[in-house]
C-alpha cells in the first residue's frame, strides 16, 4: 500500500515543484465538415467543436478536484483549415470568417487556444493553402484564441522555399497587424518542418489527416520537479544524475496517463498520445534552463548547454516512454525563451545568443520558439533563420519549429510583454548580413540523402 | 472499493482525528488506515478511506474537509488514491 512518504512527495510536487499536467487537447476532425458554401461550412464547423468539446472543460476540471493535479490548459486541436476549407473558400478573406467561427467556438467551449488555422506546404501549395498562409495576420489580429502553423517542410520531401520565402512576409505582416499588443499575434503563429499529427501543445497544435474522429492528446510538464530531484545529486557522476531524471520523467508521465485515461473514459474520446515535454512557464521555479544550471552551468548559454540540454531531452524520453502506453507529440525540453524566467535572464545578460539557441534547436524539441528580434528586421531575413531551421529539422530527421517576434516599434535593449503563460521578452540582436538573394530564389530544396530508406 | 487518500497536515492540537472520522462516519466513508507523525509539533497524517459507499459526491465531502481543515487551522485534503498508486507503483 502507498506510505505517507510517497503522498508527501507526490503532493510536494504538485505544492511547491509547480507539477501540473500542462495540457488535455481534444483534436476534432472537421473533414466531415466540407461544403462548397461558406456559411454552412462555418455552421457547420461550429456545430461539431460545439458538439464535441462541450464537456472537455468541465471534465478537467472534474479531474483536477478529485486527483488534486492542476490541468493548466483545456485546449482543441482541428484539421488543418486549409483542407477543411479549399473547397468553400475563395480567398484570404473567406479564410479569415472560418477563423472567426473557431475563435467563437473556441470562447463557446471555454478553451483559451485552439490550434489548427493550418497549411501543409512540405512540397508545394495549392491555391487554398495559400490563401489560407496569406490570411493568418489578419485572422490573427482579429481573433484571440486561434493559433496558426505553417508545415514548410520534412525529411522526406525537403523544403518549400516558397513557402519559407512567403513565411517570412507573413510573420512581419502579422507582427505589423497586431504591433499594438507587441506583436502578440506573432506568438500564435509556428512554421514547421516535420510537423507531427498529434501535437497537444500550442501554437503548433493541429489534429493531423490520419488522425480518427476525435482524440485525446496530453502534455505533461514538471521542469520544477526535475530541478528539485537534481538537486538531490549536486556534484554527483552522470550516472546518477542521468538516473535521477529519468525517474523523475516517469513520475510526472505516469500522472499525465492518469489524467488521459481518465479523460478518454468520462469523455467517450479515445486516447491518443502522452507529449513527455519540459514545459516551463515564466514563474520562478518552472525553468527549464533552471535544470541546466543546476546541471552546472553558471547560466544557460555558457559552453556546455548543448551537451546538457541534449542530455537532459535524453533521459526525460528514456523515463517517460515506458510511463505511457503511447508517447507522441513533440516529446522533449521546450526551450521558449519568453516563457522560461532562467532563458529571459540569461538573454538580458548576454549568455544566451540566437545563434546559441539554434544549436540547442538541434538536440531537443522543438526550435526557435517565442524569441522577440528587433522590428525592423527584414521579412528575408526572418526567412533566412526560418531556413536554417527548417533545414536542421530536415536533416535530423526531427520536428523543429520557429516562433519569431519581430516586435513593431521596439528594438535591442527592450523588453516585449505579451503576458500570461505567454510571459515577456527581451529582444534579442539578430544578424542583419542580407541574405535576400538566397531567399528569392524559386522552388524547393530537394530532401536530404538519407531520407531514401525504402 | 473506491480508494481516497486524505492528508491532513498542520499543527498539532486535540481531537484531530476524532473531528476527521466525525465527518467521514456522517458520510458513510469506511476507513481503511492511517499512518502519523509529528515532526516538530507539526501533524502530518494519511487516511485511506473507502468511499465506495459515500452518500454524498467527491466534490460534497472533499470541499467539507477541506473546509472543516480551515476551520482548525490545517490543511485537509482528499484525493483519489489512483495519483499516488500510478506514481509510486508499476
Amino acid at each position: 500500500m502507498i506510505n505517507i512518504y510517497e503522498v508527501n512527495e507526490t503532493n510536494q510536487m504538485i505544492d511547491e515543484e509547480n507539477l501540473d499536467v500542462r495540457t488535455i487537447t481534444l483534436g476534432i476532425s472537421l473533414l466531415d465538415c466540407v461544403d462548397t458554401d461558406l456559411d454552412r461550412l462555418c455552421g457547420k464547423i461550429y456545430q461539431k467543436i460545439t458538439a464535441t468539446a462541450e464537456r472537455l472543460v468541465s471534465t478537467g476540471e472534474e479531474i483536477e478536484r478529485e486527483f488534486g493535479i492542476p490541468i493548466v490548459n483545456k485546449r482543441i486541436s482541428v484539421t488543418p483549415i486549409a483542407l477543411v476549407g479549399a473547397s468553400a473558400c475563395k480567398s484570404p478573406e473567406d479564410f479569415v470568417a472560418i477563423a472567426k467561427t473557431l475563435d467563437r467556438a473556441a470562447l463557446k467551449v471555454g478553451v483559451n487556444f485552439i490550434g489548427g488555422y493550418s497549411a501543409l506546404v512540405s512540397k508545394a501549395m495549392t491555391k487554398s493553402d495559400e490563401d489560407l498562409i496569406r490570411s493568418i495576420p489578419e485572422a490573427l489580429a482579429c481573433t484571440e484564441r486561434i493559433c496558426s502553423s505553417v508545415n514548410v517542410g520534412s525529411t522526406r520531401t525537403g523544403i518549400n522555399m516558397d513557402a519559407v520565402r512567403l513565411c517570412g512576409q507573413i510573420v512581419k505582416d502579422t507582427a505589423e497587424a497586431t504591433k499594438d499588443r507587441d506583436s502578440l499575434g506573432c506568438a500564435k503563429l509556428v512554421v514547421f518542418c516535420n510537423a507531427p499529427d498529434d501535437n497537444p501543445f500550442m501554437a503548433g497544435a493541429f489534429l493531423g489527416v490520419t488522425e480518427g474522429d476525435a482524440v485525446i492528446n496530453v502534455g505533461v510538464s514538471g521542469p520544477g520537479v526535475v530541478k528539485h530531484a537534481i538537486e538531490k545529486v549536486r556534484g554527483k557522476g552522470f550516472e546518477e544524475l542521468c538516473e535521477t531524471i529519468k525517474k523523475t520523467a516517469f513520475k510526472i508521465t505516469r500522472v499525465g496517463q492518469l489524467v488521459a485515461g481518465e479523460a478518454s473514459r468520462r469523455m467517450g474520446i479515445p486516447f491518443g498520445i502522452i507529449d513527455l515535454s519540459l514545459a516551463p512557464t515564466p514563474s520562478v521555479g518552472d525553468s527549464v534552463a533552471e535544470i541546466l544550471e543546476e546541471i552546472g552551468l553558471s547560466q544557460v548559454g555558457a559552453p556546455g548547454t548543448t551537451a546538457a540540454l541534449a542530455m537532459l531531452n535524453d533521459q526525460v524520453k528514456k523515463g517517460g516512454v515506458m510511463a505511457s502506453s503511447y508517447v507522441g507529440g513533440l516529446s522533449g525540453a521546450f526551450i521558449p525563451v519568453s516563457e522560461d524566467k532562467g532563458m529571459i535572464d540569461a538573454v538580458q545578460a548576454g549568455t544566451l545568443t540566437i545563434e546559441k539557441l539554434e544549436a540547442m534547436t538541434c538536440v531537443c524539441s522543438v526550435g526557435l520558439d517565442m524569441i522577440a528580434i528587433p522590428g525592423k528586421t527584414s521579412a528575408a531575413t526572418i526567412s533566412g533563420i526560418i531556413a536554417d531551421e527548417m533545414a536542421i529539422g530536415m536533416v535530423n530527421q526531427k520536428t523543429t519549429a520557429v516562433r519569431l517576434i519581430p516586435v513593431i516599434g521596439k528594438d535591442v535593449g527592450e523588453t516585449a510583454q505579451f503576458g500570461g503563460l505567454l510571459g515577456y521578452a527581451p529582444i534579442i540582436p539578430v544578424n542583419e548580413a542580407d541574405c535576400s538573394a538566397f531567399i528569392s530564389r524559386r522552388g524547393r530544396i530537394p530532401a536530404p540523402i538519407h531520407s531514401f530508406k525504402n | 472499493m473506491r480508494k481516497c487518500i486524505i492528508t491532513v497536515l498542520g499543527k498539532d492540537q486535540v481531537g484531530i482525528i476524532a473531528r476527521v472520522c466525525d465527518y467521514l462516519a456522517g458520510a458513510n466513508i469506511n476507513v481503511l488506515d492511517i499512518s502519523q507523525t509529528i515532526v516538530d509539533g507539526y501533524f502530518n497524517m494519511m487516511m485511506v478511506v473507502d468511499v465506495s459507499a459515500a452518500d454524498r459526491d467527491f466534490s460534497v465531502y472533499a470541499g467539507d474537509l477541506s473546509r472543516l481543515g480551515e476551520d482548525i487551522g490545517l490543511n485537509i485534503r482528499c484525493q483519489r488514491s489512483e495519483i499516488f498508486e500510478k506514481m509510486h507503483r508499476l
